[in-house]
């Protein structure tokens, strides 16, 4: 393989994983607040919809990947407002948005098939960009490639250096002692699920606006629940999620070409099962590991929690 | 007047099984103004949505063909609820379940025996049960999340039924279409109401919802998975296997599923398509919550969502809705049940003059 194959299909990698990174990211966020949702699915699918759809009539990209937070964010606040505040099942209730979003989407996107937005070009950094080689491979990239990153540092630094973080992982490990010592358990997390959705939403839109500017029915296409595994895989540490969704990404990727070489004799869909396949086969390998070490789950993650009056 | 959440200390019954209908109504509501706000009539799009399917009795019959499935894969989904086992991928259940089914339609293509049918309905059982028993197995070893990796999983059976019907089991003589070679007559499900498409599986889906109630109410089996979902310590201290309450509960549901698999194509469709469910699997999980998780409740909640699907069907003919509603209204349903549970368990009380008066009463 010449150099340029080698980096246009690090460039995809990077892109195939990203939308994973986001939504990995959020979900880390709002489980480490001890909420589990499982929603997240739901949200990127409606990100992806809100964000083509606006930037198809508006012609404005940022607009269009705004709304598409937002929409995540909105549906995020609806999860919030069932499991927090009238306290339903956080399992049941995650179904219940990712159900919901799918028909959603599907009823409202019924004029959007077919139709292309253009795709969202890459970042021009005088100079850097020129350099051969290492100019494309590391400063290529759409903007929202360099903000994934910049979460992560952004989150892992807030997860673990500030006072917010500090007290985001008290009310997941133990609601009760942070509220005894004066914190506002249920509002806390109520941050921590809009923070997820809007990065859920953030993820589902560089779906339709970024990786394949289009939409389509469903088209998320269980990379909400693969986020869902990541966190896990991540062991809730921001950079291990980084690290995981960029192996996702090379799988999702070398699926896809092994699929187009064609000279391999297996069926397109036994490649198109491989993402699956090997998430839960890490899952388990996560698993086994943890009956030695501990994973790290936040102690409180998905117990409902209701201040005594 | 301030107003105060308490929880009630015994849950009222009487608001449990009140609440699931009342969230028929909440969604039916709201349905009038997503019809308007798509720009249909909403009165009219409503009649063809939930009144005019049940107007023929070609429409009833279907609405027991569709909530069959739903009743058979949510009966055994409860009982799993019940014990906290969140097993979601019963869509991937069901296909492997019509694999096997179909695969043993296509091997005896051409023979004729009584037990072609009973035969294909073992191996869409044990179909159904080796694909539940990967997430079992994960859960009870390693203690892998079994929402994931059932979940994942159907994505892993969708695609290899589409492996199957565009290739190996592809009907040579089918003009290269991505189906099987139509069942013969002894693999097809006998219909039992002349002029529909009712089939002798809906009369086993039924009695599967009445066995399952029997032994959820009245089985040390269905009291032991009641008791390991709500206090898992007390189960443990009495003896009970978690373990084992992990393996029924999801060795049930996917052989049922696998079961409910077969009987849509050895029913309704005749032979392996690329796409054999609308998604049974999932909307069975909205049946079970509907149905309150009682297996009694879940044939009325199975009926009820057989309706969203062919009033979807029909409001699509009739006035052109797109059939994508059929899904908001599914997931607005779930979400108005799990929100009056709220009801359930909370009381709304009113500080001031009001309830002073009440409590004097009581007093």
């Amino acid at each position: 393989m010449s150099t340029e194959l080698i980096i246009a299909m690090i460039a995809t990698i990077v892109t195939a994983a990203t939308p994973l990174l986001f939504a990995a990211l959020g979900e880390l966020v709002t489980e480490k607040s001890g909420v589990l949702n499982l929603g997240v699915e739901g949200m990127m699918l409606m990100g992806a919809l809100t964000a083509f759809g606006v930037t198809l009539s508006t012609g404005s990209w940022t607009l269009g990947i705004l709304a598409g937070a937002l929409a995540g964010m909105t549906l995020a606040l609806v999860f919030g407002f069932l499991t927090l505040t009238l306290m339903s099942n956080q399992v049941a209730t995650g179904l219940a948005l990712t159900i919901f979003s799918i028909g959603l989407s599907a009823l409202i996107g019924t004029g959007f098939a077919g139709k292309p937005v253009p795709k969202l070009p890459p970042v021009w950094i005088p100079v850097l960009s020129d350099i051969p080689v290492i100019g494309k491979l590391l400063f290529g990239y759409d903007i929202l490639v360099y903000l994934s990153i910049a979460s992560v540092a952004g989150i892992s630094w807030f997860l673990r250096k500030t006072r917010g973080g500090m007290i985001l992982r008290a009310v997941g490990e133990s609601d009760t002692s942070a509220h005894s010592i004066g914190h506002n358990v249920i509002r806390i997390r109520y941050l921590a699920v809009a923070f997820g959705g809007l990065m859920s939403g953030i993820g589902g839109a560089y779906l339709s606006v970024a990786y394949t500017p289009l939409w389509v029915e469903e088209m998320t296409a269980g990379r909400g629940w693969i986020a869902l595994a990541l966190v896990v895989f991540a062991a809730w540490r921001p950079w291990r999620a980084l690290a995981g969704a960029y192996l996702f990404g090379g799988i999702t990727i070398l699926q896809l070409s092994m699929q187009g070489l064609g000279t391999i004799q297996i069926p397109a869909q036994v490649m198109a099962m491989l993402p699956y396949i090997v998430t839960i086969v890490v899952l388990t390998m996560m698993s086994m590991k943890s009956r030695r070490g501990g994973l790290g789950a936040p102690a409180c993650l998905g117990k409902p929690f209701r201040p005594a009056t | 007047m301030g107003i105060r959440i308490e929880k009630r200390r015994v849950i009222s019954n009487t608001l449990l099984y009140l609440t699931p209908p009342l969230s028929v109504l909440a969604t039916m509501i709201a349905g009038l103004f997503v019809f308007a706000l798509l720009g249909f009539s909403p009165l009219t799009t409503m009649y063809h949505f939930f009144i005019s399917p049940l107007t023929t009795g070609y429409g009833v019959a279907e609405l027991f063909l569709k909530a069959a499935p739903l009743i058979m894969i949510a009966v055994g989904l409860a009982a799993g609820f019940r014990a906290n086992v969140w097993n979601i991928g019963a869509e991937g259940q069901l296909i492997m379940g019509a694999i096997a089914g179909g695969c043993v339609a296509l091997f005896f293509h051409g023979q004729d025996g009584f037990w072609i049918l009973p035969l294909m309905g073992i191996a869409a059982i044990l179909g159904g049960m080796a694909w539940g028993a990967i997430p079992a197995f994960l859960k009870t070893r390693y203690e892998v999340n079994e929402i994931l990796t059932s979940l994942m999983l159907t994505y892993v059976a969708s695609l290899f039924l589409s492996v199957l019907v565009f290739g190996p089991l592809k009907d040579p003589g089918g003009f290269n279409f991505p189906q099987s070679k139509m069942f013969s007559q002894s693999a097809t499900l006998p219909i039992v109401l002349e002029g529909t498409r009712l089939h002798a599986g809906v009369l086993i889906a039924i009695l599967i919802g009445i066995a399952g109630w029997i032994i959820m109410a009245r089985t040390l089996n269905g009291f032991q998975i009641r008791v390991t979902g709500l206090a898992p310590a007390a189960a443990r201290y009495a003896g009970f296997n978690r373990n084992r309450v992990i393996w029924t509960t999801l060795m049930a549901t996917a052989g049922l599923a696998g079961l409910a698999g077969m009987f849509e194509v050895a029913g309704p469709i005749g032979q392996l398509v690329p796409s054999i469910s609308p998604g049974y699997g999932f909307t069975a999980i909205i049946v079970a919550f509907l149905g309150r998780l009682n297996p009694l409740g879940i044939i009325a909640a199975g009926l009820l969502m057989a309706l969203s699907y062919i009033g979807g069907e029909n409001a699509q003919v009739a006035v052109g809705l797109p059939k994508a509603a059929t899904g908001l209204f599914q997931g607005m349903l779930l979400f108005f049940v799990l929100a009056s549970d709220f009801l359930v368990r909370y009381r709304v009380v009113f500080d001031g003059r009001l309830s002073k008066a009440a409590s004097k009463e009581s007093a």
